[in-house]
């Protein structure tokens, strides 16, 4: 067993609008300090080396898979997980048109495509169906053969058009 | 198995004389560690070497891009997001765009920068295609100073950089590009269009006067055990009719001679050298068009 180097650190941001300090080696995945420490458990892990997608959330605003991310980076950061999508009880957009369309099967993806779908939107409000697919590119499923998550999207922009 | 993680060290420095110090002190023991889109990787496969990181991520002094008449300076930690939305890097400099917007995905490119795409030294990386076409330099900055270098030279081999114990890729600058008339290409191939790490990348830009190469830059990815610039391609295409078929051959072998591919997990040697005569047909294509 290697010598014990590095101590726990406390890291303070904040996450889903609340402030959290909790304790975790400094290069403990920001994943984990989710899933275990803060017991957030709609992150999923997929790959664990940043190619699926599976556990992305939005950092500061930008959607970042957070297995890449060590929890000393986390400290001060703005964190949104999928807990943080819907407001209050009222689902996202996004999130109401995967139920409606069959977005999601076997549920491991789903947030991860949910927060890419949310931070696609929050850059651009309308996009057109190539920046939807280029949104959902770093996300991949082994259920849907994509097209229903597709037209979850598609279907929550026109959604958003209509209500305009 | 999983990285060890007590074993594993990280602190922030204040700025980036803290850093430089940090470094110097002890020579080689701390590593600078930026978006993480490499080293996480390695970490999580128990593969990650060193145990001292100096998370530089939030040093200003390696953030931004800075444009005066003669240079796009873009500091280290530009991530290939930030590429992707410069209205000037897009307009003068769209093969780093073109790279930027192929490498990984967004959540990748929100957090892999430019310096850390150099400092990891993969052969297959995207950026340094392009940034050997435009004849980037990059600035290495340590405690004795900073001192610029030619981006060409700065891998001499597999994962080996003029990069000494102590120094930090503080910044990349690229001449500004007055050549309105160069003709640019750039194409990535990889096993899907998003995500993939390359089997073989190809950067060109040329120009063509009175229906001849006039000046013409080449650089492949994924070839050789460095980046590559194919100068004796390039040597013979200067003055040649781009839509000379014969020449066309001669170039094809010509790159032969000069890229070095294998096989490995991506793909075979066998295939990258087809590739790589397949595309510089296309680029001599677009040069002609």
């Amino acid at each position: 067993m290697p010598a014990e180097a590095a101590r726990k650190i406390r890291v303070s941001c904040v996450v889903n609008g609340t402030a959290v300090t909790c304790e975790a080696y400094p290069m403990a995945r920001l994943l984990d300090v989710l899933r275990e420490e803060l017991k957030l458990t709609g992150t999923k892990e997929g790959c664990g080396e940043g190619e699926c997608g599976a556990c992305a959330i939005e950092m500061d605003g930008a959607l970042v898979n957070s297995c890449l991310v060590p929890a000393l980076q986390a400290e001060g950061a703005k964190i949104r997980t999928i807990e943080g999508v819907a407001c209050g009880g009222a689902l996202h957009a996004v999130q109401q048109a995967f139920i409606t369309h069959g977005g999601a099967q076997c549920g491991i993806c789903t947030p991860g495509m949910i927060l890419a779908a949310v931070n696609l939107l929050a850059r651009y409000p309308q996009p057109n169906d190539a920046q939807i697919r280029d949104g959902l590119s770093g996300n991949l499923c082994r259920c849907t053969g994509y097209m229903k998550i597709f037209e979850s999207v598609v279907a929550a922009v026109r959604d958003a058009e209509t209500r305009a | 198995m999983r990285a060890y993680l007590p074993a594993y060290e990280m602190e922030t420095p204040r700025d980036l004389t803290a850093a430089l110090l940090r470094m110097a002190r002890e020579p080689g023991v701390w590593r600078a560690f930026a978006g993480g889109t490499d080293l996480m990787v390695l970490l999580e496969a128990g593969k990650l070497p060193h145990r001292k990181f100096l998370n530089i991520w939030n040093l200003g002094e390696l953030r931004g891009i800075a444009v005066t008449a003669e240079h796009l300076t873009m500091g280290a930690l530009t991530t290939y997001a930030e590429v992707q939305r410069h209205e000037i890097l897009a307009r003068e400099f769209p093969l780093l765009c073109r790279a930027a917007a192929e490498t990984g995905s967004v959540a990748t490119q929100n957090r892999g920068t430019l310096g850390g795409n150099i400092a990891n030294a993969s052969p297959a990386a995207d950026s340094p295609p392009a940034l050997i076409v435009y004849g980037a330099e990059i600035e290495i900055a340590s405690t004795g100073g900073a001192r610029w270098v030619p981006y060409a030279s700065f891998h001499t081999g597999y994962k080996i950089m003029n990069l000494q114990a102590g120094e930090l890729i503080r910044a990349i600058r690229l001449a500004r590009w007055r050549g309105a008339s160069w003709k640019q290409y750039f194409r990535k191939v990889g096993a899907r269009r998003a995500q993939a790490i390359s089997k073989i990348c190809f950067a060109g830009a040329g120009r063509v006067a009175a229906g001849r190469i006039a000046e013409v830059r080449i650089a492949l990815g994924s070839v050789a055990p460095t980046v590559l610039r194919a100068e004796r391609v390039e040597e013979l295409l200067r003055g040649q009719r781009p839509d000379d078929a014969a020449m066309l051959l001669a170039a094809q072998d010509a790159l032969g001679a000069e890229i070095a591919p294998i096989d490995d997990m991506r793909s075979t040697g066998r295939y990258r050298r087809n590739v790589a005569r397949n595309l510089l047909a296309e680029f001599l294509e677009v040069l002609a068009s």
